[in-house]
C-alpha cells in the first residue's frame, strides 16, 4: 500500500513540472514586447537594450523559466498590466468563491446521481429507467451556457424564485446567518448548472456498475440463501459497485473547473472562472497563466486524491 | 455490403435494430444535408444585414414573421439563415478538430502501446499533463493568446483533447499484441510498421470508431462553449455558440427567446444525435449481448 502511494506520488513529479513548463511555454506564445510602453523618442535604443538586459529578456528561455519557477514557487506571480494589481491577491479574492461553488456541484452530483443511479438499475427496463436514461443523455449533450441561460430564463425572470446572477444582494447588506442564507439563495441555480452533466454521468456509472455487481456469485449466494431483496441491494451489492465511482471524484474536477469558466459568466458568480474571463477580454495574460498553473495543479492533487482513495477501498489494485 | 455474417456484417445487423441509434442516424444525416446544401435552403446570406421599411435604420431584433420566420438579431441579420450556415461552420469546426486529435491520439497510443518501455512511460506522462488542465481553461489560454480564428479554433481543440484516445488506443493495443496471430506476423518477419498499422490497427478499429463518435460531440460543444465566451468563431460567420452571445444581456433573454433558444436547442439536437449514434455503435460492437 505505502509503495503504491510512494510510485503515485513519484510519478506526479514530472507531471508538476510538465505543467509548469506548458504553463510557461503557452505565455511565451503571448504576442507583444514588456517593454513597447516604454519606446519613445526621449530614450535611446541602448537604453532600451539596456533594461532589457537587466530584466533578464535576453536570457535563453530555461533561465527565463528558472526565473519564474522560483517567483512562482515563492508565491509571487506578478502584477497585472492595468492597474498593477498583485495577480496572487487578485486570485486569493476569487478562489474561496469558486470553491463554494464547485464543492456544492461536487456534492450535488454524488447526492443526487448516485441514489437515480442504484434506482435505475434495481428497476432495470422501468418507466423510471427509461425516463432517467433519457434525462441523463439531455444531460450530458445540452450545451451548460444554454442550459444555464434556460435557467436564468425560467427561474429567475419568468418565475422569480431564484436571483439571475451574483453571490449576495449588495442593497440588503445582510450580516451572519442571514448573509449565509442569501448566499445560498444565489448559489442554488449555479451548482445546479455545473453539476447537471456530472450528475448524468454519475448516475449513469452507478447505474452499470450496479447492474454489473447484481450479476455475480456471491449475489445469487444472498439471493440463495433467502436475504430480503432490499439487505441484499443496500448492503451487499451498493458497497461494491460504489468503489469504481470513486473514480469519478478524480475525473469530474476539472469538468468542473471548465464548467465554472461558463456558469460563473452567467450568473456573475465572482470566482475564478469570472476572474479568467475578465482576463481574456483585458489580456491579461499574467492571471490567465496563473489561473492555469493554480487549476491544473488542483486537478492534479484532485486525482492523486482519488486514486489513493480508490487504493484504500480496494485491496484489489494495489500492486 | 460487408461480407456475409463478419463481424462488421454482424454489428450492422445489431445497429439497425436499435431504435435510438436509428433516430440518431437519421439527425445526424439531416444536419449533415442542412449542411452542405446550407446555400439553397438558406433564405439569405449570414452576414445580410436588413434595414426597417418604416424608419430605415437596421432592423434589430426584429419578431419572428413572414420575412424573417425565426426574427433577426441585435443588428438585423436573419437568424434562420445563419442557423442554417451555422450548422455548416458548426461541423467543420468538429470534423476537422476530431481528426486532428484521432490523429495525434493514435499516433501516441500505438506507439506507446505497441513498444512500451520509456517511450510508453514518457508519453504517457505527457498524457498526465495535459489531462491536468481543464479543457476549456486551455482551450481559452491557447485561443486568446493567439488571436481567435477558427483555424486557431480547429487546431486547439485537436492538440488539446487527443489524450483520450491515445490512452483508449494504448489499452486496446496491449490487449490485442499478446494474441497469436500477432506473435505469427512477427514470426513470419513482417516489417514493425505493417504489424503495427494492418494487424493490429485494424483489429481495434471498433472501439476507435466509438470513441471519434462521442469526441466529435464533445468537440461540438467545446466550439459552442469557445464561441459563446468569445474566444472561438468570430463574428460576423456564425456559430450556434456566437449566436448566444447576445442572450447574455437580461432584455434578450426574458423578452426575445427567438434569439437565443434555436440555436440551443439545434446544438442539443446534434449532440444527442451524435451520442444516440456512438451508443449504437458501442451496443452493435459488443458481441457478448
Amino acid at each position: 500500500m505505502r509503495k503504491y502511494i510512494a510510485r503515485r506520488l513519484l510519478e506526479s513529479i514530472p507531471v508538476i513540472i510538465g505543467i509548469t513548463i506548458l504553463s510557461f511555454a503557452i505565455m511565451q506564445l503571448a504576442p507583444g514586447d514588456p517593454l513597447a510602453s516604454f519606446i519613445n523618442p526621449n530614450i535611446s535604443m541602448e537604453d532600451i537594450e539596456a533594461s532589457r538586459e537587466a530584466m533578464g529578456l535576453n536570457d535563453p528561455w530555461y533561465v527565463q523559466y528558472f526565473n519564474w519557477i522560483t517567483e512562482v514557487l515563492k508565491g509571487n506571480f506578478g502584477y497585472t498590466y492595468n492597474g498593477n494589481h498583485e495577480i496572487k491577491q487578485l486570485i486569493m479574492d476569487r478562489l474561496p468563491n469558486t470553491i463554494i461553488l464547485t464543492l456544492t456541484s461536487f456534492i450535488f452530483s454524488f447526492a443526487v446521481g448516485v441514489p437515480i443511479g442504484v434506482a435505475s438499475a434495481v428497476k432495470k427496463n422501468t418507466a423510471f429507467d427509461y425516463t432517467f436514461t433519457i434525462f441523463a443523455l439531455v444531460g450530458v449533450a445540452v450545451p451548460s451556457f444554454f442550459f444555464g441561460l434556460l435557467m436564468v430564463y425560467l427561474f429567475a425572470l419568468k418565475l422569480g424564485i431564484f436571483p439571475s446572477g451574483g453571490m449576495i444582494n449588495m442593497r440588503a447588506g445582510y450580516t451572519g446567518l442571514v448573509y449565509i442564507q442569501d448566499v445560498i439563495h444565489h448559489l442554488v441555480l449555479p451548482a445546479f448548472v455545473l453539476s447537471l452533466s456530472n450528475i448524468a454521468t454519475v448516475s449513469r456509472f452507478t447505474r452499470s456498475n450496479m447492474l454489473d455487481v447484481l450479476k455475480e456469485d456471491y449475489i445469487r449466494t444472498a439471493r440463495a440463501k433467502g436475504l430480503r431483496n432490499k439487505l441484499i441491494v443496500y448492503k451487499h451489492a451498493l458497497r461494491n459497485a460504489l468503489i469504481p465511482v470513486i473514480t469519478i471524484f478524480g475525473l469530474s474536477i476539472p469538468f468542473l473547473f471548465s464548467g465554472a469558466y461558463i456558469t460563473e459568466s452567467i450568473f456573475n458568480w465572482p470566482g475564478m472562472g469570472q476572474l479568467g474571463i475578465q482576463s481574456i477580454a483585458d489580456r491579461e495574460y499574467g492571471v490567465i497563466m496563473a489561473l492555469n498553473l493554480i487549476t491544473a495543479t488542483l486537478v492534479l492533487v484532485g486525482n492523486l486524491m482519488s486514486d489513493i482513495l480508490y487504493a484504500l477501498t480496494d485491496p484489489r489494485i494495489r500492486g | 455490403m460487408f461480407k456475409e455474417n463478419s463481424f462488421y456484417d454482424l454489428a450492422f445487423k445489431r445497429y439497425k435494430r436499435n431504435k435510438l441509434a436509428i433516430i440518431g442516424t437519421v439527425i445526424v444525416f439531416l444536419f449533415i444535408l442542412l449542411a452542405i446544401f446550407a446555400d439553397f435552403i438558406a433564405p439569405y446570406g449570414y452576414s445580410d444585414i436588413f434595414e426597417n421599411a418604416q424608419t430605415g435604420l437596421y432592423d434589430k431584433y426584429a419578431t419572428p414573421s413572414r420575412d424573417h420566420i425565426l426574427g433577426t438579431d441585435e443588428i438585423g441579420r436573419d437568424i434562420f439563415s445563419r442557423l442554417i450556415y451555422g450548422a455548416r461552420i458548426t461541423m467543420m469546426v468538429s470534423i476537422c478538430a476530431v481528426s486532428i486529435s484521432t490523429i495525434i491520439g493514435l499516433i501516441v497510443g500505438l506507439v506507446s502501446g505497441y513498444f512500451g518501455g520509456i517511450i510508453d512511460k514518457i508519453l504517457m506522462r505527457l498524457v498526465d499533463i495535459v489531462i491536468s488542465f481543464p479543457v476549456l481553461f486551455l482551450l481559452i489560454s491557447i485561443s486568446t493568446i493567439l488571436e481567435p480564428s477558427i483555424w486557431i479554433v480547429i487546431c486547439a481543440i485537436g492538440f488539446v483533447t487527443w489524450t483520450s484516445t491515445a490512452r483508449l488506443v494504448r489499452g486496446e493495443v496491449l490487449r490485442v499484441k499478446q494474441l497469436d496471430y500477432i506473435m505469427a506476423a512477427k514470426s513470419l518477419g513482417t516489417p514493425t510498421f505493417k504489424v503495427v498499422t494492418k494487424h493490429v490497427l485494424m483489429n481495434i478499429l471498433a472501439p476507435i470508431m466509438v470513441q471519434v463518435t462521442i469526441a466529435t460531440s464533445q468537440a461540438i460543444l467545446m466550439e459552442a462553449s469557445l464561441s459563446f465566451l468569445g474566444v472561438g468563431v468570430q463574428r460576423p460567420m456564425p456559430s450556434w455558440g456566437n449566436m448566444l452571445i447576445d442572450a447574455q444581456k437580461t432584455i434578450v433573454i426574458r423578452d426575445m427567446p427567438w434569439v437565443w433558444i434555436p440555436p440551443g436547442i439545434l446544438t442539443l439536437l446534434l449532440v444527442l444525435g451524435i451520442y444516440f449514434v456512438g451508443d449504437g455503435l458501442r451496443d452493435a460492437f459488443d458481441s457478448k449481448q
